[in-house]
C-alpha cells in the first residue's frame, strides 16, 4: 500500500503494516512534553490514578518555558511540581531557568526530537518538529499524563493535504511568510483534523529555521500536524545533535492526498496578519498606515538565530522610534549567547531594544512586555486573538522578523524597502 | 442522561484565549479557573449564565492553544454541554478526557437561537429545541471515545486496562 510519511510514521509507531486515514490505531510514543502549564495537571492526574514511575525517565520532557523565570508566586508554586516531578522521577530532561529555553526551539537543538519520531506534547505548538520528518502533535494535560504512564496514545489517522510551492522566494520573505499565505488561503480551520504536507523546489531550499516557522503554525490552520520529506537540510541540523538513532521516512509517489495545492512564492510578498485572527492576512504593500506600541520578536516560531540574525541586520546602525518599546527574546540560551558572539545583541541594544531571558513571556499575554488597552503591537509570534497579548481591547500583527525590526524603525507597520 | 438548560450563542473559531485567557493559566484550580470562562468574549455570559445551560457555537471552537483549563473552565461555569458545527481536534479530545460533553450538529446549531431552552439526550446524541419543537441528531461519538466515557475519563480508561 502506498502511503504518505505521515501515514509510514503512525504505522510504524502502531506496529502494523499499513494504515489508512480514519483508522484508530494505539501508537508508541518517542517523546513526550509538558510545560508550566499544562504539566502540573498531568502529574496530578498521573498522582491521582496511583501511578507510580514514567514509562521512560529518559523520554518525559519538561521544559518550565511558559511563565519562567517565575512571574509571580502562583506560577513558582506551578513550576515546583515541575521541578519536584521531575526529581522524583529523575527525568533526565527537565530544564531549570538557566538552561530552559523555549520548547519548540530547545527540544530540536538538544537533539531531543528527531526525524522519524512519533512526539506528543502538552502545547499546542508541539507541531514545530514535523519540520524534521517527525510526526508531532499537540495534546492536552490528561493525554499527557496517560503517555507519561503507558508511553502510548490512541491516534486517528489524518487525512493528508498537500502544499507544493514553487519559484524563488522575493527579499525578505521567508517560512513565516509562506504559511500565513497558506492560512490566509485555507482559513484557520482549513486543515482541520488534517496533516499539511509542505513540498515543492522551494521548501527544497528553504532553510531549517523557516520550515520550523511552517511547521509551528499548522495548529492555525486547525491541523494535527504539520510534516516536512526530511533532506540533506535536515541531515545537517541533526546530525551532531542526535544521540539515538532516526529515521527518514518519505511520502510514496502513489499516497493518497485529501488535497492538493500549489503555490507560486514569486508572487508572495511579506505577510502582515490583521486581529484577530491568523488568517486575516494582507500583502506589506496592502497594509496602509498603522502604528504600533510595541514590536516582540521571538517566540517558538521565529526566534531562532536565523530571525535574529535578520532582524539585526536592519536594525543595525538604526534606532527604533523612541515611542515604540522593541522586545527581542532569543528562544533558548544557546541562541541567546550565539547573539552575544555574533555582535547581534550589541546591534539591538543600540537600537534601543531590550533583550528577555528566554521565555514565551508576551506571546500568550504571560509577562515581559504585556499590553495595555488601545495598545497595538506587531510580533513575529503565532496568535492574534482578543486579548493574546494582554488586554482585550489591545492588537497584535503577526509578520516576519524583517518587517516587525523595521516597523519599529518606523513606528508603524512597513517594510525594510522603506528604510532609508 | 438528559440536559436541560438555555443556550448560549457564540459564533465561529472561539479560541481558548476567548474561553480562558492565558493570564490565568497560572492557576488550576477549576472553580477560580470558572470564574474567568469568555470572560473577554462575553461578559454577560461569564455573569448571568446558569449551571446546566449550554453553549451554542459555529465551527472549529476551541481553536488555539492545548490548555486543557479551557474545557475544565466551561464545565465548572456548570455549562452541562457545548454544541458547535465543528470543534477544534485538541478541544476535542481534551473535552473528553475532562467530561465536559460535546456534541457536533451544523443544522442543531443553525437552528437555534440565544435563549432556546434546549433538552438535550446525551446517551442518543439528540438535540429537541423546546421553543421550536424542532429536534436534531448530533453526529455519533466514535464508539472507541465511547468506552473511555463509560469507564469515565481516559485515566480511569487506562487505570482499568492495566489492572
Amino acid at each position: 500500500m502506498e502511503m504518505t510519511i505521515t501515514e509510514k510514521i503512525l504505522a510504524a509507531h502502531a506496529g502494523l503494516k499499513d494504515l489508512c486515514p480514519g483508522q484508530l490505531i494505539n501508537a508508541k510514543v518517542d517523546v513526550a512534553l509538558g510545560n508550566d502549564i499544562t504539566a502540573p495537571i498531568a502529574i496530578e492526574q498521573f498522582k491521582r490514578v496511583g501511578a507510580k514511575r514514567v514509562f521512560d525517565k529518559e523520554r518525559v520532557v519538561l521544559v518550565p518555558d511558559h511563565f519562567t523565570p517565575n512571574k509571580d508566586i502562583q506560577s513558582a508554586e506551578q513550576c515546583k511540581i515541575l521541578r519536584e516531578f521531575a526529581r522524583d522521577q529523575e527525568l533526565s530532561q527537565y530544564f531549570e531557568v538557566g538552561q530552559v529555553g523555549i520548547e519548540h526551539a530547545l527540544l530540536p537543538e538538544q537533539g531531543l526530537v528527531l526525524p522519524g519520531d512519533l512526539v506528543v506534547g502538552a502545547d499546542s505548538h508541539t507541531c514545530t518538529y514535523g519540520a524534521l520528518g517527525a510526526f508531532s502533535t499537540g495534546v492536552g494535560s490528561t493525554d499527557l499524563a496517560a503517555v507519561m504512564i503507558t508511553g502510548e496514545l490512541w491516534f486517528k489517522v489524518p487525512q493528508t493535504m498537500k502544499f507544493i510551492y514553487k519559484g524563488k522566494l522575493r527579499p525578505w520573505v521567508g517560512g513565516k511568510d509562506l504559511i500565513l499565505h497558506t492560512i490566509g488561503k485555507i482559513g484557520v480551520d482549513g486543515a482541520l483534523y488534517k496533516a499539511m504536507e509542505f513540498s515543492g523546489e522551494t521548501i527544497d531550499s528553504l532553510s531549517i529555521e523557516g520550515r520550523f516557522a511552517m511547521a509551528n503554525m499548522v495548529i492555525e490552520a486547525g491541523a494535527k500536524n504539520g510534516i516536512f520529506l526530511p533532506d540533506r537540510i535536515t541531515e545537517q541540523y541533526v546530525k551532531g545533535r542526535a544521540k539515538r538513532e532516526y529515521h527518514f521516512y518519505t511520502s510514496d509517489r502513489g499516497a493518497q492526498y485529501a488535497d492538493v495545492r500549489e503555490f507560486d512564492v514569486s508572487k508572495i510578498e511579506p505577510q502582515v496578519a490583521f486581529p484577530h485572527l491568523p488568517s486575516n492576512t494582507k500583502s506589506i504593500t496592502e497594509v496602509g498606515s498603522v502604528s504600533i506600541d510595541q514590536v516582540v520578536i521571538g517566540s517558538c516560531t521565529n526566534g531562532w538565530l536565523e530571525d535574529l540574525r535578520v532582524a539585526a541586520k536592519i536594525l543595525k546602525g538604526r534606532k527604533a522610534l523612541s515611542n515604540v518599546r522593541l522586545i527581542i527574546i532569543p528562544a533558548t540560551p544557546w541562541i541567546y549567547r550565539q547573539a552575544m558572539k555574533e555582535g547581534l545583541s550589541d546591534i539591538f541594544l543600540e537600537a534601543g531594544a531590550v533583550i528577555s531571558p528566554p521565555t514565551c513571556g508576551p506571546c500568550l499575554g504571560g509577562h515581559m512586555g504585556v499590553l495595555a488597552e488601545g495598545e497595538r503591537a506587531i510580533a513575529t509570534t503565532n496568535r492574534n486573538f482578543v486579548g493574546r497579548m494582554g488586554h482585550p481591547k489591545s492588537e497584535v500583527y503577526l509578520s516576519n522578523p524583517a518587517i516587525a525590526a523595521a516597523s519599529a524603525v518606523l513606528g508603524r507597520i512597513g517594510s525594510p524597502e522603506e528604510l532609508s | 442522561m438528559k440536559i436541560r438548560g438555555r443556550a448560549w450563542k457564540f459564533g465561529s473559531h472561539i479560541d481558548t484565549d476567548a474561553i480562558i485567557p492565558a493570564r490565568y493559566l497560572n492557576i488550576s484550580d477549576p472553580q477560580e479557573l470558572a470564574k474567568h470562562c469568555m470572560e473577554n468574549e462575553d461578559p454577560v455570559f461569564l455573569k448571568e449564565v446558569k449551571t446546566g445551560d449550554v453553549i451554542v457555537a459555529g465551527s472549529n471552537f476551541g481553536c488555539g492553544s492545548s490548555r486543557e483549563h479551557a474545557p475544565i473552565a466551561i464545565k465548572a461555569r456548570g455549562v452541562a454541554c457545548v454544541i458547535a458545527k465543528s470543534f477544534a481536534r485538541i478541544f476535542y479530545r481534551n473535552a473528553f478526557n475532562t467530561g465536559l460533553p460535546i456534541l457536533e450538529s451544523v443544522e442543531a446549531v443553525d437552528g437555534t437561537e440565544a435563549g432556546h431552552e434546549l433538552e438535550v439526550d446525551l446517551v442518543h446524541g439528540t438535540i429537541k429545541n423546546l421553543k421550536t419543537g424542532k429536534i436534531f441528531q448530533a453526529e455519533p461519538i466514535p464508539s472507541f471515545m465511547q468506552a473511555i466515557l463509560d469507564d469515565g475519563g481516559l485515566m480511569e480508561h487506562i487505570a482499568k486496562r492495566r489492572s
